[in-house]
């Protein structure tokens, strides 16, 4: 960035950006450098790449390589094979994981989805008592520490006998699922022009009408993009996860650890199943991923 | 937000002195007659957070005020049913971690707020400079884009077990890669120094592509005009970054920086498992601290919720000073 950013002097007057290249030494536009600092750009972005990149791409090296790959990936090249994952799926319990966290995360998603549009609508459409309240609601709830929660829930769910039970981690991750995508809907109703409320209430729709028949079939992006985003979010949760589930009902993300060990992690294992799991999630997050950050940020800037 | 919450008033008093003849049963009717649909639509969202949020947050409170722990309260194995024998101490836990004399707060939160401040920073930054250079008109630039966010994509506990396995002190191949770059290799998930400058390393590249996103769509909404004049009124493309730029991208990154700030507060996964059980806790932050206190050993159950409690009052504080200093500044 600074490669790209100082090389250019600022001696010289100002011209138009199309004739910057005519003369010597002028201020270059914005869409113009030099050879140097194309070079420049493109090096600093290979570099971040390689950056971002590596980790993933190591551990998909290693899920292809044999049992001991992680102590000698040298190993890896001259033995690829998709072993580890056949192993990974025949003889350790990760089908089982793999739909104890498609139920928890679809629940969740549902559930949230479901309860939070027609408030996310009222929010963005109604003036009414306790809605700047009830904005701040779901503002600080996502502002909450998991650990703010984890530990009466956990005693009260031992109470009503719900640890260990899909219900009560699907109410748990509900506690933040719920407000986030009330937020985040009501980011995406407020992109929706007011006029075609008004429309709809102009040919006799009630307002609950006007919000199913018009806004709902406008908002499918918006709300598919928050769906994705809680289940994602469901996925890949590890506090409560890891303190409210046995063995017979361990999410992906509990599972794993038990590959991934503290004292003699399988590595093996652990690789071919971080892919497995990887594949799903991070093909959801890339469709979705250019409206998940203007809802993010919008509902941000416009409390 | 003071003048929304001053304009707010003032169209309050208006409606209330229209509203002020008619008594005050026949007022809370027509409230009801004018709002039923609007609160009618928000109930179920307010009846589950009353529900899911609020009491048990209520619950944590009360037992924040207990000496609750494993050994003490209700629990049912089996047919046996134990009921909770915990007792009321009032501000006795509160006391105790505030004054210092559980002699983990202190250190935990000094740790805690240099960890938050060295991730946002780093994050927000890189994140800016990549944005930058993603916004100029370069070949590839989709290519790169798509990599560049590929540490988002990757659920975080995927990517906190991948750098596990290249932080491996025997077997890694982190250490080989900066003894290649003449760097000393180090014991990166043994030694404290060397677990923080990891967890953050970590949470950094983990980081980045929100920020980069987020930025990168600010950028794109700041006007062309502006640029076109600054360029006429010859100012050097630095000029136009501090000049142009940085104020037009205000708003996004107040928003990141505060989102940056609560998440990276409690951010749970890096720390929790990329350092396991091995170690010796000086690396671990406010929130995997109390985690570890109310479900590893005895649990301590009244302690973790007191923690919860001031992290939460914390964030809250915090929070609210940050977005009115920011909304001072962007009124200027």
């Amino acid at each position: 960035m600074t490669a790209a950013t100082h090389e250019t002097s600022a001696s010289a007057p100002a011209t138009s950006r199309g004739s910057a290249t005519a003369a010597p030494r002028k201020v270059r536009g914005r869409e113009e450098r030099s050879l140097g600092s194309s070079i420049a750009l493109h090096a600093t972005l290979i570099t971040a790449t390689v950056i971002a990149a590596f980790p993933v791409v190591w551990i998909l090296f290693i899920s292809l390589g044999p049992k001991d790959a992680w102590q000698e990936p040298g190993k890896v090249l001259s033995n690829l094979s998709l072993h580890n994952y056949s192993d990974v799926l025949a003889h350790s319990d990760l089908p089982n994981w793999f739909l104890n966290t498609v139920i928890v995360a679809g629940g969740t998603t549902v559930l949230g989805v479901f309860l939070a549009a027609t408030a996310g609508y009222a929010v963005s459409r109604m003036k009414f008592p306790g809605s700047r309240q009830l904005m701040w609601t779901f503002l600080v709830t996502q502002m909450f520490p998991s650990i703010v929660l984890i530990v009466p829930l956990y005693l009260l769910m031992s109470e009503l006998n719900l640890l260990d039970n899909y219900l009560g981690l699907i109410l748990a991750y509900a506690t933040t699922a719920v407000p986030f995508c009330a937020w985040m809907m009501k980011g995406y109703f407020d992109t929706i022009p007011k006029e075609i409320d008004e429309a709809g209430r102009v040919d006799g729709l009630t307002p609950f009408g006007t919000f199913w028949r018009l806004i709902v079939p406008l908002a499918k992006p918006g709300l598919a993009v928050t769906a994705f985003y809680s289940f994602l979010t469901a996925w890949g949760e590890v506090a409560y996860a890891t303190q409210f589930m046995q063995s017979d009902h361990y999410t992906l993300s509990v599972g794993i650890r038990t590959f991934a060990q503290d004292q003699r992690p399988d590595w093996a294992w652990t690789s071919a199943t971080a892919i497995i799991i990887t594949i799903p999630a991070a093909i959801v997050f890339m469709l979705v991923q250019r409206s998940l950050v203007s809802g993010l940020t919008a509902g941000g800037t416009k409390s | 937000m003071t003048t929304a919450a001053s304009t707010e008033n003032s169209g309050k008093t208006a409606r209330g002195d229209k509203a002020a003849r008619p008594p005050r049963v026949s007022a809370l009717r027509r409230s009801w007659d004018k709002y039923w649909y609007a609160w009618a639509m928000v109930a179920p969202v307010a009846i589950v957070l009353a529900v899911l949020v609020l009491y048990p947050l209520g619950y944590g409170i009360y037992q924040s005020l207990t000496d609750a722990n494993e050994a003490n309260v209700a629990t049912t194995i089996g047919a046996f049913h134990r009921p909770a024998t915990y007792k009321f101490v009032g501000l006795d836990n509160y006391w105790d971690v505030l004054s210092g004399a559980d002699s983990d707060f202190y250190p935990r939160l000094a740790w805690t707020v240099i960890w938050t401040v060295s991730c946002v920073t780093l994050q927000v930054g890189l994140g800016m400079g990549l944005a930058v250079l993603l916004n100029r008109k370069v070949r590839l630039r989709g290519f790169y884009r798509a990599m560049l966010i590929l540490p988002w994509a990757v659920p975080s506990f995927i990517g906190v077990f991948a750098w596990r396995l290249m932080l491996n002190s025997q077997y890694g191949v982190f250490n080989e890669i900066i003894t290649a770059f003449g760097l000393p290799a180090q014991d990166w998930l043994g030694t404290p120094l060397a677990q923080k400058i990891a967890v953050i390393m970590v949470n950094v590249w983990i980081g980045i592509p929100f920020n980069m996103v987020a930025v990168l769509g600010g950028l794109q909404s700041i006007p062309k005009e502006l640029y076109e004049a600054a360029e006429m009124d010859g100012a050097s493309p630095w000029q136009r970054f501090v000049n142009v730029t940085l104020p037009g991208l205000r708003p996004v990154s107040n928003t990141v920086i505060l989102l940056g700030c609560i998440w990276t507060f409690n951010m749970f996964n890096v720390i929790y498992l990329l350092l396991g059980n091995n170690t010796s806790g000086d690396a671990d932050i406010l929130v995997t601290f109390a985690f570890r206190k109310a479900f590893t050993g005895i649990s301590d159950y009244a302690g973790a919720a007191t923690y919860g409690i001031i992290i939460l009052a914390l964030l809250m504080a915090f929070s609210s000073f940050y977005r009115r200093s920011t909304l001072k500044s962007e009124q200027a």
